[in-house]
């Protein structure tokens, strides 16, 4: 009897989600395990939390969210994790660009083409950033300075976003400089702040105490415009006070780190339909808002074909650097 | 004095009824995940986490670190009764306090470990309340070549007084370098030593490694040895409590000692696991009864346990004023921060005074309240070991099996366990000693990361950790530490004197540390 009767149920829902939005076809029906490639406290892991709440606050699906970190490897034991549980709709990665760089550059054992790309969320910025007290003002200055002797730089991971950017530096600002890999963005900025480093390239939100603490400083931002006007920072300044690299004669108009969301490979399309309309339901909340703004970065919203594209360039560009700098694995 | 100024209005947040009451929810929480091991400190605050967003940033933060407190002497439980550290930086209480266990006297090990604790955690706050400014200027100083240094004087201070044969303390330190390198590398990027298995990637988890060398390996040991006489009969006696803090004070130079190594190694970014090995170390060394040590000493308790609390509390300083987190727990208390819309670094103690002095006063009342309530269940802990061995062996399997799993609910972790277990074994029967290894498992990758950044920094040359003042200290007393045994041996075969007479401790005895 209750046999029948589900089945019916079942068949009348059917012949419903024919009727309704494809995206409301597929339902989640237990708990829904968030994967961040990341250590607790990290980008990733704030942005897999932020959310996890956003969801929760309005019971955008019915069953329960926890977020897990697996951050080991940079990130790497997440993204292998998400390869081994094809076909397992009831896990979502976290990731950033690590998902098609990092297996460019090292032996890891994934490719992004093993995971199923929900969207990109959105875009952390880069500004290049010295010490509070170093003597010069624009990036040109730093350059120049850069040219006379070899400037430390410093960042988060080898072979990663970071280092990509130091290289395009180099390279466009006829310099060279020394790249010393730490383990976050954070350790990078404390050792700018005690003056072991000359520069580093941190996301706003990564530096943002320290700036305000008065130990370092922005020259200038990564990307095509000014960031958006927030609170001031400082005293006096803001984000949207840092100019352009561009603007200083530093010629790279835009680099930027996507935070992405997947799936495991082999899902249904329904499966996947469902959470790039769940994703886009809680960028429409102001508490996604409130997130962007205060970790000061850009609300984008890429998914499917574009997303496709997005990827295809990146990895284009990173594929050139890497060659040059010979770091391609055989 | 400002800063007593401070600390007073601190006090006036921090001692209300509200949030008393949640002080003693957060300790008591702590202990429980403290016992329960693989749930640890950091794993509890994250789930508790969420609690706290409605929550007044002061409330949210002195729940979350007074469950710090509790977790934290919850985690010198498991090391003490069954030789399971939750923690890396309990991993020395281990070789003093379990043997003292074993030997009928728990209540006087966890009375003796929570009392020297209490002790250290209170250098620890005085510390931060007056050299606030001054503790993040030292920390500033630390740039690579200053990092490896202090890992250096720690791994120093270690094999150099460890009682093993100065070859097996070597390969058991070169077997936990190895350990330590699987998985990606910071400096190149690369993948090491996964040996074809895809998930290690991330590399070995200290918590698997530890439960299976201490908690699995010890059990084997003792299935082997001695499998009927394990039940220990002892009292409950809740006058042996009082007693054994009581006598304290008699070893108030190694109190102080300890409290002294485990601040400077907090501020420092050298860590409380770093602080607690080498505060053992040296205690080893220097004290009158050092060839007991690892069969039950009272100093072998107190040294580790004063300098875990002294560096775990002082530690967290470089959080607040700097944005390192010091340890897992304080990463997740940052992330903690950000949502509740403060962010740390140097602007904290300017712009949220009543937050950082809330949470400072929180600390000494924090730590009261738990050591009060941790030295009331003392003896309901104790009798834990009453129950007969052949009850609480499979239990100790199912909390290791568990624990590991539920570092990141992966049966690769089961299994590697279960392998550490073996070795652990191994290590036990062929006399090497277990700490060293260990020692490399956790701090082993962060001390070659230093060096290769410190190389990095310096095109290659060694000079690096000679170019100011204050690395080259830190390089010379490692060097010191680590030539002493050999000097003092050297000249007393110079002086002609022959070897001491009728040596009393087994080599069984050295090999425990």
């Amino acid at each position: 009897m209750r046999n029948t009767s589900t089945y019916l149920l079942s068949a009348a829902a059917i012949v419903l989600a024919g009727m309704a939005p494809a995206s409301a076809a597929w339902q989640p029906q237990k708990p829904i395990e968030f994967v961040a490639t990341a250590g607790p406290g990290g980008g990733t892991d704030n942005l897999a939390r932020a959310v996890q709440n956003i969801i929760t606050k309005y019971k955008l699906t019915d069953q329960p969210i926890v977020v897990v970190n697996k951050g080991g490897g940079s990130g790497a034991e997440g993204y292998v994790y998400g390869k081994a549980s094809a076909g397992d709709p009831y896990k979502v990665i976290f990731g950033t660009s690590n998902a098609w760089q990092q297996p460019l550059v090292s032996k890891v054992a994934f490719n992004y083409t093993d995971l199923t790309p929900i969207a990109a969320m959105a875009q952390d910025e880069f500004l290049l950033w010295v010490k509070q007290d170093a003597p010069y003002k624009t990036a040109g200055d730093y350059l120049k300075a850069a040219a006379a002797n070899e400037f430390k730089m410093g960042g988060a991971q080898s072979k990663d976003t970071d280092e990509v950017l130091t290289r395009m530096i180099e390279k466009i600002g006829h310099v060279k400089l020394t790249y010393i890999p730490f383990k976050s963005g954070a350790e990078a900025a404390v050792q700018l702040a005690g003056g072991h480093i000359d520069s580093h390239i941190n996301n706003p939100s990564e530096s943002l105490g320290q700036w305000r603490g008065g130990t370092q400083r922005p020259l200038c931002a990564f990307s095509p415009k000014r960031l958006p006007q927030g609170a001031k920072i400082t005293a006096t300044e803001g984000w949207s006070d840092v100019p352009t690299c561009v603007e200083q004669g530093l010629d790279i108009a835009q680099y930027e780190q996507p935070r992405t969301v997947w799936l495991p490979g082999k899902v249904t399309p329904e499966q996947a339909a469902f959470y790039v309309d769940l994703m886009k339901k809680v960028q429409a909340t102001p508490e996604w808002k409130d997130y962007i703004e205060k970790t000061s970065q850009v609300d984008t919203f890429l998914t499917g074909d574009a997303l496709d594209k997005f990827i295809k360039q990146d990895l284009e560009h990173l594929k050139q650097v890497a060659s040059e700098q010979g770091w391609l694995i055989k | 004095m400002d800063n007593l100024q401070e600390l007073l209005h601190g006090f006036g947040i921090a001692i209300t009824l509200s949030h008393l009451a949640l002080m003693v929810i957060g300790v008591l929480l702590g202990i429980l995940v403290g016992v329960l091991p693989g749930l640890g400190a950091p794993n509890g605050v994250s789930l508790l986490l969420p609690l706290t967003f409605g929550m007044q940033p002061v409330s949210a933060i002195i729940l979350l670190s007074s469950m710090y407190w509790g977790a934290l002497f919850g985690g010198s439980v498991t090391s003490i009764l069954f030789n399971i550290p939750g923690e890396p930086s309990s991993v020395a209480t281990t070789f003093d306090g379990y043997p003292m266990a074993r030997d009928g006297r728990p209540t006087t090990a966890l009375a003796t470990a929570f009392g020297s604790a209490a002790f250290g955690a209170l250098v620890g706050v005085i510390l931060i309340t007056f050299l606030a400014s001054w503790v993040a200027e030292v920390a500033l100083a630390f740039g690579p070549p200053e990092y490896f240094a202090v890992y250096f004087l720690a791994f120093a201070s270690f094999v150099g007084m460890g009682g093993a044969a100065p070859i097996k303390t070597v390969v058991a330190l070169g077997i936990g370098f190895a350990i330590a390198a699987i998985g990606i590398d910071t400096v190149s990027g690369s993948v090491r030593l996964t040996m074809g298995v895809d998930e290690l990637v991330k590399g070995v988890n200290f918590v698997v490694a530890v439960m299976g060398l201490f908690g699995i390996g010890e059990l084997l040991v003792a299935v082997e040895e001695e499998f009927h006489a394990r039940a220990v009969s002892s009292k409950i006696d809740w006058r042996e409590v009082f007693r054994a803090v009581g006598r304290l004070p008699r070893h108030s130079v190694a109190l102080l000692r300890s409290a002294a190594i485990g601040c400077w190694m907090g501020i420092t970014p050298g860590g409380p696991t770093a602080a607690s090995f080498m505060s053992y170390g040296i205690a080893r060394r220097f004290s009158r009864r050092g060839r007991y040590f690892g069969t039950g000493e009272v100093e072998g308790i107190i040294s580790p346990e004063t300098a875990d609390h002294a560096a775990g509390t002082s530690a967290l300083l470089p959080m607040l004023s700097l944005g390192i987190p010091g340890s897992a727990t304080a990463a997740v208390m940052m992330g903690g921060l950000m949502i509740w819309g403060l962010n740390p670094g140097p602007m904290l103690f300017v712009d949220q005074k009543d937050f950082v002095w809330g949470l400072i006063a929180s600390m000494y009342v924090g730590n009261i309240v738990a050591v009060a309530l941790v030295l009331l269940t003392v003896p309901v802990f104790a009798a834990l070991m009453r129950i007969p061995f052949v009850v609480i062996a499979p239990l100790i399997v199912i909390i290791c099996v568990v624990g590991a799993y539920s570092v990141s609910n992966s049966y690769l972790d089961v299994v590697m366990m279960m392998g550490f277990g073996i070795v652990g074994y191994l290590f036990k029967k062929l006399f090497y000693p277990l700490a060293p290894l260990v020692l490399a498992i956790v701090i082993g990758d962060k001390a070659e990361d230093a060096f290769r950044q410190s190389m990095l920094m310096s095109k290659g040359s060694l000079g690096i950790f000679f170019a100011n003042r204050l690395v080259t200290c830190l390089v010379v007393a490692g060097i010191v530490l680590l030539l002493l045994p050999l000097a003092l041996q050297l000249a007393r075969m110079l002086l002609r004197k022959p070897a001491l007479p009728g040596d009393p401790t087994t080599s069984q005895e050295k090999v425990i540390i």
